[in-house]
């Protein structure tokens, strides 16, 4: 388990390198001229030009500049953000919460609600209620998430009062730690739902083919035939092979998931990493902007390193350690 | 007489499937209203003046933005750009996606493990954000962001083209090919290929709607091409006037929401009417 868990940080490696990579292309490909932004629009004497230049070492070529770089970033320095004026893992580190909170929630909302419809689908193909989710399923596949988080914003926030518009907390103050978490969890509602619904929806079409494909094996026949009750045949003979491609997916969906966060933190201004990552781009500060690309590099990573090790609990036929 | 022979049967085969006839009579719409839609739109969606903030009614019938432009007009232009990064993506990917499987399932071996080793790469890299960084970086430019959305949207075609010339390259009619002296080009391009991509085209059919999604998401988040006029960026600038104009977000998003529905629904149709794995599950339904 350790060995299997160690290899897959070991592959943490190309990916984080070919983001590196990518990232500080990117930069060098960029049009402007990064002395030109320290320096500022003034007419500034060629000396202090290229007294600059060599202060950040933007004389040397360009495989110093990319070794220094990832020298600095094995040793957990990310750099230091132009924009903000704080070093690029504080700014990370206060984003970070908000947006694993964001994140997990929809996951969890998605992963439940969607195993759980996906089930009900699945197990009595072909009938009405079966029909319906199917066709919800593919609505909630399609709804661009940034749409369906106005909507609701409009709906729900805006015209009936019900949520607040925009945030992570409230202006309350003297509230309770109890009180401030509800408060939190008030703020979060919307969101988590924006962002939960694609997942969900996904969740529900690929639990429901995956269960009836399973539906239609030998070993349920012969579970039926030898007289077990139907909830134990779905609950614990074809639910445990039913639901490996749904582990899978949600491993391989970390990276997009992130994606999503982008959209609905703008919708809701809210105060995730998404949000900083892409200001980031925007502002051209480089060293936020490739410390964020490394992070979400990391999550996908790890997100797929969750799954495995999940598949490999669901289904004990998968032996990690010769994988 | 051929091609009307295949569409005749795949809409014989269409009609036991409602959504899918659906999915793919809203994506016929969608491509006529991109093709008409400058013609028919009562007025130009660029030209400022009109009262602003107007609900729906008579003279516009979709109601006007906040500098007095006609919302159905701008509707009605968006398509176009859509149709065409949808298309123009999505065909760019599987373009590319069919050279690297293609050189991967013929060749195999050493090849085969190096480009399978980048295909994963491009699969687990958060795709969406490389093209959110290029597009802030190097402008919006609508050629730029096809060009984008096709270089990370290719690793599904590749996967798909590999393992349909791993199945097919020992077949006997590649091999007797082989024998008769055929060059690889011929045996690639003129005997595994043509077997080979019709499932890649369906599948492939599936890009369409994931890239005018992406589209949309760059364009709402403000990152815009100024001399065209795109369903997202119309959803960008409804965000600060939520309160008070409820039709500035909700017609154009629901032009995103139905495109991509019906491609997603008739794309669906065609994947399962083409691999028989899902035909038994549907059929067991």
């Amino acid at each position: 388990m350790l060995a299997f868990i160690g290899r897959r940080l070991l592959s943490l490696g190309p990916l984080l390198l070919g983001m590196l990579v990518l990232g500080f292309a990117i930069i060098q490909l960029a049009p402007g001229d990064p002395v030109q932004v320290l320096v500022g629009d003034y007419p500034a004497p060629p000396d202090y030009v290229r007294q600059v230049r060599e202060r950040f070492g933007l004389d040397q070529p360009r495989w110093v500049q990319f070794a220094r770089y990832a020298g600095q970033v094995l040793r957990g320095n990310l750099g230091y953000s132009f924009f903000y004026n704080e070093p690029v893992l504080d700014l990370i580190a206060g984003r970070l919460g908000a947006t694993l909170l964001l994140m997990s929630s929809a996951l969890l909302i998605s992963s439940v609600a969607g195993i759980g419809l996906g089930i009900a689908c699945g197990r009595r193909p072909g009938r009405t209620a079966d029909h319906a989710l199917m066709v919800v399923g593919l609505v909630g596949y399609s709804l661009p998430v940034f749409w369906l988080g106005q909507l609701l914003l409009m709906g729900l926030a805006l015209k009936l009062d019900l949520f607040p518009t925009q945030g992570m907390r409230g202006t309350f103050f003297g509230l309770g730690p109890a009180g401030r978490a509800l408060d939190v969890l008030h703020h979060l509602a919307l969101p988590a739902l924006t962002l939960a619904t694609r997942y969900l929806a996904l969740n529900v079409r690929l639990m429901r083919a995956s269960l009836v494909d399973v539906g239609a094996q030998d070993y349920l026949r012969t579970a039926r035939a030898k007289g077990l009750s139907e909830r134990v045949v779905i609950y614990k003979h074809a639910l445990r092979n039913a639901l490996l491609p749904v582990v899978t997916m949600m491993g391989l969906n970390v990276g997009h998931l992130v994606a999503g966060a982008v959209l609905t933190e703008t919708v809701f201004a809210w105060p995730g990493l998404g949000r900083l990552i892409f200001d980031s781009i925007l502002h051209r500060d480089y060293p936020v902007m490739l410390g964020g690309l490394l992070l979400v590099s990391v999550c996908v990573v790890v997100g797929n390193l969750l799954a495995d090790l999940a598949y490999a609990v669901i289904d004990p036929r998968i032996r990690l350690e010769r994988s | 007489m051929a091609a009307r022979g295949t569409l005749g049967d795949l809409l014989r085969r269409l009609r036991g499937r409602p959504l899918g006839l659906g999915g793919l009579i809203g994506a016929g719409l969608f491509m006529c209203v991109a093709v008409i839609g400058p013609w028919v739109a009562p007025a130009d969606p660029f030209t400022l003046g009109g009262s602003a903030l107007m609900p729906p009614g008579r003279g516009h019938w979709l109601g006007t933005d906040d500098l007095g432009r006609d919302l159905l007009s701008g509707v009605l232009y968006g398509a176009r750009v859509s149709l065409l990064v949808g298309l123009a993506a999505a065909g760019g990917a599987v373009l590319i996606g069919v050279t690297v499987g293609a050189a991967a399932g013929y060749w195999r071996g050493r090849l085969d493990e190096v480009l399978m080793r980048v295909t994963e790469w491009f699969l687990v890299v958060p795709q969406f954000l490389i093209v959110l960084v290029v597009a802030a970086i190097f402008g919006a430019d609508l050629r730029l962001v096809v060009i984008v959305l096709a270089l990370v949207g290719w690793p599904t075609a590749a996967r798909l083209t590999r393992a349909q010339f791993l199945a097919l390259g020992d077949r006997e009619f590649v091999v007797a090919a082989r024998g008769l002296g055929a060059s690889d080009a011929r045996i690639i391009g003129r005997q595994i290929l043509p077997n080979a991509l019709p499932p890649i085209v369906v599948a492939g059919s599936l890009q369409i709607p994931s890239a005018i999604l992406a589209e949309a998401s760059l364009r709402f988040l403000g990152l815009a091409d100024p001399h065209v006029l795109s369903w997202g960026g119309m959803l960008n600038q409804a965000q600060n006037f939520l309160q008070q104009a409820w039709w500035m977000p909700l017609f154009p998003g629901a032009a995103i929401f139905f495109t991509v529905l019906s491609f997603n629904l008739a794309g669906e149709a065609l994947n399962e009417m083409l691999d028989p794995r899902a035909r038994t599950a549907a059929g067991s339904a």
